[in-house]
């Protein structure tokens, strides 16, 4: 069976989903698979509901639309309501406990809950609340590597935002613990 | 006793007679541009832009590299020109309804970036080629085709000083009105027309030279009549004089 | 594999340019295009050229014309209804054979439509756009990767027919990142020296250039397009690209180009695991249109479907090459709407009986 995962990252614009989809897609990209990212785009850009699409797979991308994805990233409410039906059975929900609520949820999927904001409140920076739930995504889901997902936060970063490398893989951290837990549950 | 040669074609001229009504004065501008460029020995060197109008024809007449343009599109013309061969001299050749009019916008903006250019603007207040139409520096109470009754500013506006507004711009580096309705003028244009040449080669930025010209067909006059209109009402409202000197 | 690299499609589009030695851009900001233009503010002048923001469209598809005739390579992007308002100036450039390569992201029409992706400027593109008998050479890359080996390709094309060549993408290519590996692509042919005919080399060739496209004689200016046609018909003889899947043992071809030939692959996919014999023709270069494939369709093609993202546009010259041999039927989203996996093997399914 070939390798094959799309997912869908959808919030506020200024939540950094564009930016947590690339680096999915990046990482990815340096494990040797085709990937594909790409974005809604138009007036959302800041304060609107944004959301990107990314695919990864070891064969060709051929359509680049994702209607029912494997992973699902929700860091706002609006995003919920749009997005969940639409995740494939068995998939996995990850979504930003500080701003989402999810009554009465999908029992044919995985689902992740991240306080991503309050965490990154914590670290001192609302800012890497998409780190979290990267972080989460590196152990919940087998998009990408946990290796491969920190190297590619570390290149985006640059040498330009290289001071904001440290809170950044503290964030990415602390996500990860929040998904091992997730799996450490799924497991009992 | 030796032959004195002391008056002939300039070298930037082809040798074929022009298109133009009698008594247009098209043809003595013309003459001053090349005039101009033989005496900066840049033939070689100099690509021209050709205008639509009574004047689409001026690469039949300047002997350069030449373009012919759309309508009231020469400057952006002269800009990708210009932009990728610095080293050419580049000149647009203009009537008011292609520059004043369709082509305001990129006038402006030329003009505006400082696009280091030298545009000829034949203001004749009217459209000539087209056949005697309300042009955007027809004078008020000037009667056209499309204004029979004369221009009306309530229905038309006022005739634009397109010298003066884009000498409001920062950019330019030399802008002049000239006309060349009597030889004591005409001396005055080819001076203009050369400083705007030279401020090009020295790298100092966008140049215009406005030129009061006559249309006696569309005027409806002889041409002697034609040059005395235009020193009796162009004039008056289209002052004549340097707007815009290089620094 | 190490030298591929994540990037947008607008972005691509642009590197591709300046590897294709490319370097004078005049553009104007439309959406969904806009990162050409930025990028190439940013690279131009790392390698000597110039970007400008020209002033409009209308505006930026002249300096094209003014750059383009010093014989060095120029390209500018745009939008659906930035293209629209370039095709006075493109029917200037075909006019007097000016090389230069144009891109066209398209949008959701007509009127200032949506900014989502579309391909409904297929007729605007291959069939006039602007006035008179002119064609625009119009290649439709299906992937970044093609787009980008394209636009390289395109620069040779418009120097050898010295004629624009469009690229037509869509919304979605310009704006979805993929790895791409940036290939030298160079097309064996013998490109005439600019030199031969550019503004700028008068002194060179003892002759002035003389860059124009009026012609107020009708028999000079019937010659004119007489000369003209006959490059068009080099152009269909030399220039058809496609690619063609799985028809062989097809019951229904599914034609599509761009982004939509992507979707449509995913559905031929899911069909033929269902045993469903569906294949696919995906013209690369829409002028010229690869009439051929269609007119040779194996005997047991029964039916083809042209999938757009349009109302129908393509489908005309679809049924130009089936020639009637076997119903063609269309299935379109438009607007901004693309059609998706689903509903093109629905569509498909029907045909299907």
């Amino acid at each position: 069976m070939s390798f094959y995962r799309e997912m869908i990252a959808a919030g506020f614009g200024g939540q950094g989903v564009m930016l947590l989809g690339q680096i999915v897609a990046h990482a990815a990209l340096n494990e040797g698979n085709n990937v594909m990212w790409i974005p809604s785009y138009g007036p959302e850009m800041r304060g609107g509901t944004a959301n990107c699409s990314v695919i990864v797979s070891d064969g060709e991308v051929a359509s680049p639309l994702v209607s029912s994805p494997d992973v699902l990233i929700i860091m706002n409410q609006p995003s919920l309501a749009k997005f969940v039906g639409n995740l494939r059975k068995g998939g996995i929900l990850i979504y930003n406990e500080d701003l989402v609520t999810y009554d009465d949820p999908r029992d044919d999927i995985n689902i992740v809950k991240v306080k991503a904001n309050s965490i990154a409140m914590e670290l001192g920076n609302e800012k890497v609340a998409n780190i979290v739930v990267l972080g989460a995504l590196a152990e919940a889901a087998d998009i990408a590597s946990v290796d491969a997902l920190k190297e590619a936060v570390k290149e985006i970063l640059g040498a330009k935002k290289a001071h904001l490398l440290e809170i950044n893989m503290k964030a990415f951290e602390k996500g990860q613990e929040v998904g091992k837990q997730h799996v450490a549950q799924a497991n009992s | 006793m030796a032959e004195v040669k002391i008056f002939e074609r300039p070298k930037s001229m082809t040798d074929v007679s022009t298109h133009y009504c009698p008594g247009c004065t098209h043809g003595i501008v013309h003459r001053l541009v090349a005039e101009v460029i033989d005496e900066l020995g840049i033939q070689e060197k100099t690509a021209g832009v050709a205008p639509v109008g009574c004047a689409v024809l001026l690469y039949n007449y300047i002997n350069t590299d030449m373009y012919e343009a759309a309508h009231g599109r020469a400057p952006a013309v002269a800009t990708g020109c210009k932009r990728v061969r610095p080293d050419l001299t580049v000149f647009t050749y203009q009537g008011d309804g292609d520059l004043a009019s369709i082509g305001a916008a990129e006038i402006v903006h030329a003009a505006n970036r400082g696009e280091n250019i030298t545009v000829i603007f034949i203001n004749n207040a009217i459209y000539g080629m087209t056949g005697g139409q309300m042009a955007p520096t027809t004078l008020l109470k000037q009667r056209t085709t499309t204004c029979p009754f004369g221009r009306d500013p309530k229905a038309n506006g006022y005739p634009i000083r397109v010298a003066e507004m884009l000498a409001t711009l920062e950019a330019p580096g030399y802008i002049a009105r000239v006309t060349v309705a009597r030889p004591k003028y005409v001396i005055k244009a080819k001076e203009a027309i050369k400083k705007a040449f030279q401020t090009q080669i020295d790298g100092k930025g966008f140049s215009l030279v406005e030129v009061l010209s006559t249309c006696p067909t569309n005027w409806g006059m002889r041409p002697t009549e034609a040059l005395k209109w235009l020193e009796e009402n162009m004039i008056p409202y289209y002052p004549l004089g340097e707007f815009k000197l290089p620094n | 594999m190490s030298n591929r690299v994540l990037m947008k499609g607008n972005e691509a589009f642009a590197e591709a340019a300046v590897q294709a030695g490319c370097k004078y851009f005049f553009g104007y900001p439309i959406t969904p295009q806009n990162e050409i233009p930025e990028y190439m503010s940013k690279r131009l002048p790392e390698v000597g050229g110039v970007y400008l923001q020209a002033e409009s469209e209308v505006a930026g598809i002249n300096m094209i014309f003014g750059a383009a005739g010093t014989g060095f390579r120029t390209l500018i992007s745009s939008s659906s209804p930035g293209i629209s308002l370039m095709s006075e100036g493109i029917s200037y450039i075909t006019a007097a054979e000016l090389p230069c390569v144009i891109i066209n992201v398209m949008r959701g029409g007509p009127g200032l439509g949506g900014i989502l992706p579309a391909q409904s400027d297929y007729f605007q593109a291959t069939k006039g756009g602007g006035h008179g008998d002119y064609r625009l050479l119009t290649l439709a890359p299906g992937t970044l990767q093609e787009a980008t080996e394209f636009i390289m390709m395109a620069f040779d094309l418009a120097e050898y027919y010295r004629n624009p060549v469009m690229i037509l993408a869509d919304g979605f290519m310009g704006q979805m990142m993929e790895a791409i590996e940036f290939k030298k692509v160079k097309l064996n042919y013998d490109i005439p020296d600019p030199k031969e005919w550019a503004i700028g080399y008068m002194a060179e060739r003892g002759k002035r250039a003389l860059i124009k496209s009026l012609s107020l004689d009708p028999e000079m200016l019937e010659k004119h397009n007489q000369k003209l046609q006959e490059k068009y018909r080099r152009m269909e003889e030399k220039e058809v690209r496609y690619e063609s899947v799985g028809v062989e043992d097809a019951d229904v071809v599914i034609a599509a180009y761009g982004t939509t030939a992507r979707i449509a692959k995913s559905s031929i996919k899911k069909l033929r695991d269902q045993g469903m014999k569906v294949g696919l023709i995906r013209p690369q270069s829409l002028y010229p249109f690869p009439y051929k494939p269609f007119n040779d369709l194996p005997d047991g093609v029964k039916h083809v479907l042209v999938v757009e993202m349009s109302c129908g546009q393509m489908i005309e010259d679809v049924k130009l090459g089936v020639q009637g041999k076997v119903p063609v039927s269309f299935y379109g989203r438009c607007g901004g709407m693309a059609p998706s996996v689903e509903e093109i093997e629905e569509a498909a399914k029907k045909l299907l009986g």
